[in-house]
């Protein structure tokens, strides 16, 4: 497992500079952002933590996500 | 070919439309308007003896030995100083003239030593061509009078000497030095009979002065005074080969001049379209390390680190790797294999890595060093123009009139480049200078910016986003060229955003550090100066919002209509030889060549009917994921060709743990490099003399690098590759990189129309290069964006979340220096170590007397992830609070204090910031110490056992 605290780390990152496009578009952007760069593995590891290192923007991607 | 030398017209080519018809010795010629009747002369097969003149330097008219008759003009004018006219009737052989050039040699020849079969220019020299030429048979004057046949020869330069018996004083050095190199180092002391060329200031020599050996004045020296000390050791070449620098991004053309299968000396070649010419100090004469003796020129294995490599032969080792990459597939499938090609490897090369990785061992977990460079590029300009790529050639800059360099230090990373910025500068054109050090551009002989944004280390964003508040609510918005351009509703949420007051330049001072006033000025110059265009560098990309600050370039560039033609556009540098084409080579996890994304079933369709094989959909590991995945476990076996990342990535720590996890490092490269400390399989390299292929340079120029002799390990890097693929059973049968350019060009549509034979044919192609493209592209989004309309793109500013605080107060940036390259691989292997021996680490005066530090005192540099130590230098070029050094040399391993923060979008290091505290030192540091003992125990080969 890749360590889930350095994955919701980026996870966030990637969230907080697309947060100035507005909560929708950034939630959108963020959860293809990860769908386009991120490897199978980082993908599984971001869908099976309990999202809690995560911020606001970050963990509704995360959820865009898990809903495919 | 042959061996001839470079024909030289004697004045510069004109660019004048209109024509010019004369006669010359009978001969009606045509030429453009503003020729010189020399070179008039000279492109119809004549051949006016001249000294003081050469093609690549204005007229001077200082020799007088080019003089030839005009009809009705009074007197016998100077060829190169006379322009060409219509109706003008010009003798070249006349009596008059034979008398007349005949006694200027005499002159020349009676304080000139009469050792010609001893010179080590013998057969390579203008003095005696024009003896020969004007029938020099006595000298009237003797050789007993006063002269300078004693004077003593400068041999301080390592590559060159200059001696001054043999100068004639034509100036053309000087002249180089002035126009070409544009460093104004040499100058001619005394007067008249005294006159003699001198480096720098009164006791100063070449090494000592500032000259920057670029050897322009030893290409331009008719004579042995100023010679390579490479010619006088071996002798003229015999033939000469054009092929392609393997340093920066500029991609100068050289001819390899070769005695046999010895190389004597790179000459940069004229008719190269990025260089014209001229060349630096680490191209022209830092390739040295291509015979030095540390090169491993045998494959070599061991099962675990921490035994000697075991010497093999080619097959032993190829097989040992494929049945361990087979064994961890078996074990942990195919996404725990991967691979890194090499910026510095050809196209054709990293292309069959990254087939290696998706074809043979099945996963898209293909990276390359561009994920430390320049990856924000390809984010940052695909998401607003379309492509990853500059918009301009290189000659472009010659049509700008403001030039905005931001997070580059050209004149020491992409010399050659600089020096053509700098002549445009000198003839007028204004600069703004972004960058936290004070670098040469800011203030050089005759080069002075009018704007230097000393900014805080990380406010990229910050600073672009408060001159775009000045652009937009001080109505300097190319209105028309955005309404027609590029995307509305994008524009309009851009616009508003960066209107905001709190993006104003007065409010973002206290975050950038650069005064308002200044900004709001250099914002008014770029949006109002004329054609205004962008140069930047790694001082952009890496950071945490690297790839921000490139969207927020392309905003500024599209806000005001500055792309797509000549003298504008956003030109990133890129920092290693082939990084544009690594790249392009689709050597990205997520994409293939071309920047198609790998989730796109119809690109991956065309793939896997040309490759019969099926590929992953899926996006795969970056480096820096690689790692981590290889200390969770599911990341074991890597193929690194020609880098070394462990001294080129952050956090030495963490990358020497990631290597040390996995079961199968296989180290492909010239030298037991850093990351060689961890491998299990070392597969010799090849140097760019040893192979054919292309590079792509950073204006998407395809040029032809050509083999000059045989690889010394036995295989081109692209047959290791290839042997390794068929270890593993792929089946692969390329006999010539032609052939790997022809599936490149079947599979990619920019180099469609890309072919070995036709860069033969044409010397080189911009890409891209298809049938909307049919002879490439210099300028790109002429007519439109490569996505149709321009793409504005919100870039807010957030801050790196490396900060400074009471245990680390300082910040550190680092950068490369003129000498040195990259991880110091090659340049450290050479004579150029002279110049940089070590890295040291910069520090304002401020900063220094706080800590009772002086300029070669060792310092301790530490920061949040290790510590270092090097020695100090104190100097204001770097601002109080602020840091600088290079990571060019192992012993310093500046990456063991860098961090692993990096970009959002792209995982692209935060090179650029790094929280530091310094302080006095006694030497080295236990880490380094330890560090060194590990690299020697790991460097051992075992002897082979007695018969």
């Amino acid at each position: 497992m890749m360590d889930p605290a350095r994955l919701a780390y980026m996870a966030n990152q990637i969230a907080r500079n697309f947060a100035a496009q507005g909560e929708a578009r950034a939630v959108g952007a963020t959860a293809q952002h990860i769908r386009d760069f991120w490897d199978p593995r980082m993908k599984a590891a971001i869908l099976a933590s309990d999202g809690s290192a995560l911020d606001r923007l970050a963990r509704a991607a995360v959820e865009q996500l898990r809903g495919g | 070919m042959g061996y001839e030398p470079q024909a030289d017209f004697g004045t510069p080519a004109a660019s004048a439309e209109a024509e010019v018809t004369l006669t010359i010795d009978g001969r009606a010629v045509t030429v453009p308007t503003g020729t010189s009747v020399m070179r008039a002369s000279a492109e119809c097969g004549g051949a006016i003896p001249k000294l003081c003149a050469t093609d690549s330097l204005q007229a001077f008219g200082s020799c007088r030995l080019c003089l030839v008759e005009i009809d009705g003009m009074r007197g016998t004018p100077a060829s190169c100083t006379t322009p060409v006219a219509p109706g003008m009737v010009v003798h070249t052989q006349t009596p008059r003239l034979a008398k007349l050039r005949r006694s200027v040699m005499e002159l020349y020849i009676s304080d000139h030593p009469l050792d010609c079969l001893t010179c080590s220019a013998n057969g390579d020299c203008e003095l005696e061509d024009a003896a020969a030429a004007v029938g020099l048979r006595d000298v009237r004057y003797g050789q007993g009078g006063a002269n300078h046949l004693a004077a003593s020869a400068d041999a301080s330069n390592p590559y060159f000497a200059f001696d001054p018996a043999k100068c004639i004083v034509c100036s053309r050095c000087v002249r180089a030095c002035d126009e070409v190199q544009g460093t104004f180092a040499l100058s001619i002391d005394g007067r008249g009979f005294a006159s003699a060329v001198g480096a720098g200031q009164a006791g100063d020599d070449f090494l000592s002065s500032e000259c920057v050996s670029c050897g322009a004045c030893v290409a331009a020296c008719p004579t042995a005074a100023l010679n390579e000390k490479a010619v006088a050791e071996i002798g003229l070449p015999e033939r000469a080969v054009v092929t392609t620098c393997a340093y920066c991004g500029v991609g100068c053309t050289f001819r390899a001049e070769m005695k046999g299968e010895q190389l004597v000396r790179m000459v940069p070649w004229k008719d190269g379209k990025a260089n014209h010419g001229h060349s630096c100090v680490k191209g022209r004469f830092a390739w040295g390390y291509a015979n030095h003796k540390d090169r491993v020129l045998g494959p070599m294995i061991r099962e675990g680190v921490d035994q000697p490599w075991r010497e093999v032969g080619w097959d032993e080792a190829l097989q040992f790797t494929a049945d361990r990459l087979a064994a961890i597939k078996a074990r942990h499938g195919a996404r725990a294999l991967g691979g890194i090609t090499s910026s510095r490897c050809t196209n054709e090369e990293t292309f069959l890595v990254q087939k290696l990785v998706r074809a043979g061992f099945g996963s898209n977990n293909v990276d390359t060093c561009a994920r430390v460079c320049h990856s924000p590029t390809g984010y940052g300009l695909k998401t607003t123009f379309g492509t990853s790529a500059g918009t301009q050639d290189f000659d472009s800059v010659m049509d700008a009139d403001v030039i905005l360099v931001i997070g580059a230090n050209p004149t020491d990373a992409h010399p050659v480049f600089a020096s053509q910025m700098k002549r445009r500068l000198r003839q007028g054109a204004r600069l703004i200078v972004i960058d936290p050090r004070r670098t040469d551009l800011v203030r050089s002989p005759h080069v002075e910016a009018a704007h230097h944004l000393a900014l805080q280390p990380g406010t990229n964003v910050a600073v672009l986003t408060a001159m775009a508040h000045v652009i937009v609510t001080e109505g300097l918005v190319d209105e028309a060229f955005v309404r027609e351009r590029c995307e509305g509703d994008a524009y309009a949420e851009w616009a508003r955003f960066v209107a905001e007051p709190r993006h104003s330049p007065e409010v973002l001072e206290a975050v950038t550090r650069v005064p308002a006033a200044e900004l709001r000025a250099a914002a008014r110059l770029y949006a109002t100066g004329g054609n205004a265009a962008i140069y930047y560098g790694l001082g952009v990309t890496e950071h945490s919002q690297g790839s921000s600050t490139v969207m927020a370039i392309a905003n500024l560039a599209m806000a005001t209509g500055n792309i797509g033609r000549r003298g504008v556009g956003v030109n990133p540098l890129r920092g290693q030889n082939n990084v544009q084409g690594a790249c392009d080579m689709g050597s990205f996890p997520h994409e293939l060549s071309g920047y198609r994304h790998i989730s796109d079933a119809a690109v991956r369709a065309q793939f896997e009917a040309d490759w019969h094989v099926a590929l992953d959909p899926e996006p795969g590991l970056r480096i820096p994921n690689m790692l981590d995945a290889a200390l969770d476990g599911s990341f074991r076996a890597l193929y690194v060709q020609g880098e070394d990342i462990l001294q080129s990535d952050p956090n030495t720590h963490h990358v020497a743990a990631g290597l040390a996890a996995m079961e199968l490092v296989i180290v492909h490269d010239l030298f037991l490099n850093e990351t060689a400390n961890y491998a299990h399989v070392f597969l010799p390299g090849s140097t760019f003399l040893e192979k054919d292929g292309t590079f792509t340079n950073a204006e998407r120029r395809i040029q032809l690098v050509r083999k000059v002799m045989e690889p010394a390990a036995g295989l081109a890097d692209w047959e290791v590759t290839q042997a390794l693929a068929n270890a593993l059973g792929l089946g692969w049968s390329y006999t010539h990189p032609r052939e790997i350019m022809a599936e490149i060009a079947r599979l990619t549509p920019t180099f469609a129309g890309v072919s070995h034979e036709r860069l033969d044919r044409e010397g080189s192609l911009q890409w891209p290069v298809n049938e909307a493209h049919p002879d490439g592209s210099p300028i790109m989004h002429m007519e439109g964006f490569v996505r149709g309309k321009g793409h504005f793109v919100v870039t807010d500013y957030v801050p790196t979340d490396e900060k400074t605080g009471p245990r680390f107060p300082l910040l550190l940036t680092t950068g490369r220096i003129l000498s040195q390259y990259n991880v110091g691989a090659q340049t450290r292997r050479t004579d150029n170590v002279l110049w940089h021996e070590e890295d040291v680490l910069e520090i304002h005066p401020t900063d220094a007397e706080n800590r009772g530090l002086a300029s070669g005192d060792w310092v301790r540099l530490a920061s949040r992830t290790g510590e270092t130590t090097l020695r100090a230098l104190v100097t204001d070029r770097v601002a109080p609070g602020v840091v600088y050094t290079t990571f060019h040399h192992p012993e310093t391993q500046a990456n063991v204090v860098t961090t692993e923060f990096s970009d959002w979008a792209t995982n692209c290091p935060e090179y650029k910031v790094t929280a530091v505290q310094v302080m006095a030192s006694n030497g080295p540091s236990a880490w380094q110490e330890d560090y060194a003992a590990q690299a020697a125990r790991s460097r051992r080969i075992a002897a082979e056992p007695a018969e």
